[in-house]
């Protein structure tokens, strides 16, 4: 709430992609009354509206972003100004300076190589210059590589930082005594050019990180933050979730998520299950029955006693068996990082070789230091530092057109080492929404019957029936009867769409048949309308395609898996996996040495997926899996899978090309180096070709169909 | 040598007014949403004000 009567709301549209979504949003919101300004960002998804206090409030105003056809969820801005925004912020302007820096001082320099018969005074006063651009600009610029060589060393270890640090710190300073003694050398541009060629890797570096986590990440603040606890004197007031304990009672509207595990004492509904158990058929629950935190209350106005918060609900628990996960992954190293294990000792064997070398071949400490700091200007990854980050940002790029986020960066690398791929049903494999199939069993008008009571419910099998509406039906009093199904009347008859129990054939056969409605008129045998949840569209092709060794982990029944898995063509399967299964039985591939790719979207699945070598989840899937996952992709097909496979291969092919590259231009210009042939000019033209050759080979991946 | 006492602080001065925009572009919001600037111009109408 803002201090001048306007309220200010955030809301996070994941599926806004576009211009024209973006006009949409704005157009409809802004037309909701009240409402002052609404401002979308299309690059983190987000819109924030600002609106007069009092005069609407967040349901209308998803309301109307629903309107223009996207889900919005609100969230609490607060939470999100996280540290990565300032520290991308504080890179970009260090960028900046080094950008501004080497531009100048390059200009400079260049003065200087082409005026070989330049008088020594104006030499000086170039120097001079030079130095008065270059030294404030590496103090400012180079503080992240400084801090990351400190933060190294006090832990006794090697990174590329340290010799980049060393390497801008010894050339600034050599350069800073040269000027002052009329030296005829002076490397302040080698030291800013070199800063600002590797500050663009890491910006980059980081921005790939960014781009997907924007979305994913946040999306688990989304939990409730309070829950609406009812007094013994039956006041209502909304309550911190941190402050709930067990014994209080809690009010929930229908649409409204469990914040804790408890057991129903009032009310009815049906239950949302699907993040806990996988299973697509909603359950319906009443007074005494339990309700497990993170499912979702479709229909009922419930009052529910608390019986676990926090860290004891189920929904602890798994977040629990994440967090193990997690930890028992392990580090795994990125290719950059092993390199640099190598390199870095290396790089400072070598320099301090040509020092000694120099000083043992009798020239003064002076020849010998620049010579040693040309080797350590020279063999300063700067191409090294843009290998992998310019690979990663046009891969992810790639991706992201594809409608795939990329969360990590080393996801790639792992991805591309992929032998084997998990997957779960529901959701994964399956589109997670039940449809009609028994429609060509019904007549027209019983169809259209069923659809006009499904109307107005937001169950989801009655949603699956929304699509088969089909002009009026004359109903009159309508009701929903939460945990039993919908009725009306239609012409003095009563019609009721529903359970089996309660508006069906109780003596029917084959009890298990999946999800089913049954639509009774009167007095008249009910009929079955029988729902299934479909694969993808292009499952069994995705899935033939990938050419690598598959399975299915689901926590359904066996007959639902068995039917999907021979449906895809897929061998190997189980079923009636619990979250702890799931992880186990991925332990033990790891065991067996096999780098596992694993797809899910389930809460069930957030473990297994943190447990993967890699893992992917879609976009509908659920926060806890989202926030495991190291890629998300949109749509209702499993081609993306495919195609991150793909771009995986092809990144670290073109990664490890480029360190090839890097290393080649080492080996030609080390030895001038140590040769005492590097002048400026070279270490300059080596530097800039260099990093200019690694990020053209990156932009190949561009043009790949 | 003399002009070098002129160019040298011009192309400085000009140099330091660009690099003071980008700063000022960058604390003003300029780079929050470069995906939606890229758009935003192909919709004409532009229905509330900036923040």
């Amino acid at each position: 709430m803002r201090g001048d009567g306007a309220d200010e709301l955030c809301l996070l549209v994941p599926d806004m992609h576009c211009g024209g979504c973006v006009a949409e949003i704005e157009k409809r919101l802004a037309a909701v009354p009240g409402v002052a300004s609404a401002r979308a960002n299309l690059s983190n998804r987000q819109v924030a509206v600002a609106f007069l206090h009092g005069t609407t409030d967040a349901d209308a105003l998803i309301a109307a972003v629903a309107g223009a056809g996207f889900e919005a969820t609100p969230y609490d801005p607060a939470m999100l100004a996280s540290r990565d925004d300032a520290e991308e912020k504080a890179l970009l302007r260090a960028l900046a300076v080094a950008g501004f820096a080497a531009a100048n001082v390059m200009l400079l320099s260049v003065g200087v190589w082409a005026g070989s018969d330049m008088d020594p005074a104006t030499r000086d006063l170039l120097h001079w210059v030079s130095a008065l651009i270059a030294l404030p600009a590496v103090a400012y610029a180079g503080r992240p590589f400084f801090r990351a060589a400190w933060q190294a060393l006090s832990a006794r270890a090697v990174t590329m930082d340290v010799p980049i640090a060393l390497a801008v710190l010894l050339a600034a300073g050599m350069s800073l005594y040269e000027t002052m003694h009329g030296g005829a050398h002076a490397y302040f541009d080698a030291s800013v050019t070199l800063l600002f060629f590797l500050l663009i890797g890491r910006y980059l570096d980081r921005q790939a990180r960014r781009k997907a986590t924007s979305a994913a990440e946040k999306l688990l603040l989304l939990n409730a933050s309070h829950a609406m606890v009812l007094d013994d004197d039956g006041n209502r007031r909304a309550v911190p979730l941190a402050e709930i304990a067990v014994g209080m009672k809690v009010a929930l509207a229908p649409g409204d998520r469990f914040p804790v595990d408890g057991r129903v004492v009032e009310g009815r509904a049906d239950i949302d299950n699907q993040l806990i158990s996988g299973e697509t058929a909603p359950h319906a629950v009443q007074a005494g029955d339990a309700v497990h935190a993170g499912t979702i209350n479709r229909n009922g106005a419930l009052v529910v006693q608390v019986t676990a918060t926090g860290d004891d609900t189920l929904l602890g628990e798994i977040g629990r068996l994440v967090r193990q996960a997690e930890q028992a992954r392990g580090g795994y190293v990125r290719l950059a990082d092993r390199l640099a294990a190598v390199y870095a000792p290396a790089v400072h064997i070598v320099a301090a070789a040509t020092f000694a070398g120099w000083m043992l071949a009798g020239s003064d400490w002076r020849q010998a230091l620049l010579a040693a700091v040309a080797v350590l200007i020279i063999t300063c990854p700067c191409a090294l530092g843009l290998a992998v980050p310019v690979v990663q940002v046009v891969a992810a790029g790639r991706l992201f057109q594809r409608g795939i986020l990329l969360k990590s960066g080393d996801a790639l690398e792992r991805l591309a080492a992929v032998d084997q791929v998990v997957f779960d049903k529901t959701g994964t494999l399956t589109d997670g929404q039940p449809v009609l199939v028994n429609a060509d069993r019904l007549s027209a008008e019983d169809l259209r019957l069923a659809a006009a009571l499904a109307k107005h419910s937001r169950h989801p099998l009655a949603r699956a029936l929304h699509g088969h509406a089909d002009g009026d039906v004359p109903l009159t009093d309508w009701r929903e009867e939460p945990g039993r199904g919908v009725r009306a009347r239609l012409e003095g008859i009563e019609v009721r769409l529903g359970s089996r129990a309660w508006s069906g054939n109780a003596d029917a056969d084959d009890i298990d048949s999946g999800p089913e409605l049954w639509l009774r008129r009167g007095d008249a045998m009910p009929l079955r309308l029988r729902f299934a949840d479909r694969p993808r569209g292009d499952a069994a092709e995705v899935v033939s395609g990938l050419g690598l060794p598959t399975e299915i982990l689901s926590g359904d029944r066996a007959t639902v898996v068995a039917k999907v898995a021979t449906a895809l063509g897929i061998g190997a399967w189980r079923a009636d996996q619990r979250p702890a299964d799931k992880t186990q039985r991925l332990r033990e591939l790891a065991d067996d040495g096999h780098r596992v790719l694993m797809i899910g979207d389930g809460l069930n699945d957030a473990a297994a997926l943190a447990a993967a070598h890699v893992s992917m989840a879609p976009a509908a899937a659920a926060d806890v899996s989202q926030t495991s996952a190291d890629l998300i992709f949109q749509g209702r097909k499993l081609a993306p899978v495919a195609e991150a496979l793909t771009t995986a291969r092809r990144a670290r092919a073109l990664m490890t090309q480029n360190f090839g590259l890097a290393l080649a231009y080492n080996l030609v210009a080390v030895p001038l180096a140590v040769a005492g042939l590097a002048t400026p000019m070279v270490a300059a033209i080596a530097m800039s070709s260099s990093s200019l050759l690694v990020t053209l080979n990156a932009l190949r991946l561009r043009g790949q169909a | 040598m003399n002009a070098l006492l002129i160019l040298l602080p011009a192309a400085l001065a000009l140099g330091g007014l660009g690099l003071a925009a980008f700063m000022w572009a960058l604390k003003n919001g300029q780079f929050d949403d470069l995906d939606g600037a890229a758009e935003r111009i192909l919709y004409d109408d532009e229905p509330t004000d900036t923040r």
